[in-house]
């Protein structure tokens, strides 16, 4: 019989967390499939689970002058409906699984799943997203990409509850999201691709390359996208033949029941060469 | 066992349950309301659809814990009222239903669908009923059913 928890405070959650080391369920889209059991038997959690849905200290989008915080109890449909968010994260969370689903699960429920498929979590990469991690010591706040360290694998203590998705308010001229799945819906993906660039009188201000379901954490790499930062267009059709095959050491999917590992590698990279393309076009 | 409180199809009741059991269970087992079907049970299917708050769920994802305190509609609370009548005459009436086994879900999603959207176009419709999967039908007569249904029921929704 799994102990549950509902408190009433986020202060009351922190104190439960830290003294029965409940796991926190918001929307539990993944934590009620991961462990269901039979028909008519409850889930089979190994651990005690607190509801925090209802909290309203962490249940809002509020837009600050320099970024957007996603408390961690707003639900897909809020950030897919909130026209403040940026357009790329509200396209992928579009098409993450239904309506029913996205009425009940989170950014940050995604974001601490830590899959590498996970489909708003590639988009964050790229938008250099932070997230805020509270205990009743205080909130502490890292970027994404060193919050999660593996498939499942977060930063995240046993006292803590992640209580907001930070987002900085930037603009991109040059922007794709992608999700290859089996269908349009309730797919989880075989990969996802998400580029963004700001790109300013023929020149590469700003660049961000990730690819989701393509290695045990999605594909970002800083140090390669500083090699197309600064290049003209000219310059990046040039040399790109000689900065892509980063990309193709980088990106190592594996076979699964959704997709092989070919097919993966070779979608990513198409994706890739279409979205460096659209920026030589344009410009 | 905690004491849990809520609305069910506008009437208060309270359960007795373990939180983490799953509302589509107590809804069942419990309560008796069998319009929400149990078919993949890891919310990819749509057949155990509710309105939780007005908004669609899957309730085989939903720990009846997360319940407290909300309002919970089902096709046994809808289907006597316009709204519900509308879209069951207007399924009937397209040959939306074969063997009926997502029916309920659909119906729930159309509802869901149909207050805030009444004059759906096509592709919003298919976006709305996403979450639904029938094996039957192929969809079209579904769609034509919620067409019909937002021709039929203005001012209802």
């Amino acid at each position: 019989m799994v102990k549950t928890f509902h408190p009433r405070t986020l202060e009351e959650a922190l104190k439960i967390r830290k003294d029965e080391k409940a796991i926190p369920l918001a929307g539990g889209t993944d934590l009620m499939v991961r462990f269901r059991s039979w028909a008519g038997t409850q889930p089979d959690f190994p651990w005690p689970v607190m509801f925090i849905n209802h909290l309203s200290e962490i249940r809002y989008i509020d837009i600050q002058p320099k970024e957007i915080r996603i408390g961690a109890g707003a639900t897909l449909s809020e950030v897919e409906q909130c026209s403040e968010v940026p357009k790329v994260l509200r396209t992928a969370v579009s098409q993450m699984a239904a309506p029913a689903l996205r009425n009940l699960g989170t950014v940050a429920g995604n974001i601490c799943n830590a899959s590498p498929a996970g489909d708003t979590i590639s988009v964050l990469y790229a938008l250099n997203a932070r997230v805020e991690l509270t205990s009743l010591h205080g909130a502490r706040q890292i970027s994404i990409m060193e919050f999660i360290s593996g498939p499942g694998r977060k930063d995240l203590g046993d006292d803590e509850i992640m209580t907001a998705v930070m987002i900085p308010i930037e603009s991109f001229t040059h922007t794709l999201y992608r999700k290859v799945g089996t269908r349009k819906a309730n797919a989880l993906s075989k990969l996802s691709f998400c580029g963004l660039a700001k790109i300013k009188a023929g020149r590469i201000d700003d660049i961000r390359l990730s690819f989701g379901a393509v290695g045990p954490t999605v594909v970002r790499s800083v140090e390669t996208e500083k090699k197309l930062i600064g290049l003209s267009i000219e310059k990046l059709k040039e040399l790109y033949s000689e900065i892509r095959p980063d990309y193709v050491a980088m990106v190592q999917p594996i076979d699964d029941q959704r997709s092989t590992a070919v097919y993966r590698k070779q979608v990513s990279l198409n994706l890739l060469d279409q979205y460096i393309e659209s920026l030589t076009m344009e410009s | 066992m905690t004491e849990i409180a809520f609305v069910l199809n506008n009437k208060k009741i309270s359960v007795e349950a373990e939180g983490a059991t799953r509302l589509l269970d107590i809804l069942r087992e419990d309560l008796g309301l069998t319009a929400v079907k149990e078919g993949c049970g890891e919310g990819e299917c749509g057949a155990c659809s509710v309105l939780k708050d007005g908004l669609l769920v899957n309730s085989c994802m939903v720990p009846i814990g997360t319940v407290a305190g909300c309002s919970i509609e089902t096709l046994e609370g809808l289907r006597n009222s316009d709204e519900g009548r509308c879209i069951i005459d207007a399924f009937a009436d397209s040959g939306a239903v074969q063997c009926g086994f997502c029916t309920p879900g659909m119906v729930m999603a159309s509802i869901a669908l149909l207050r805030v959207n009444a004059h759906p176009t096509i592709d919003e419709i298919k976006v709305g009923l996403s979450g639904n999967l029938c094996r039957c039908t192929g969809y079209d007569m579904i769609i034509k059913g919620v067409q019909l249904a937002s021709e039929r029921g203005e001012g209802i929704w």
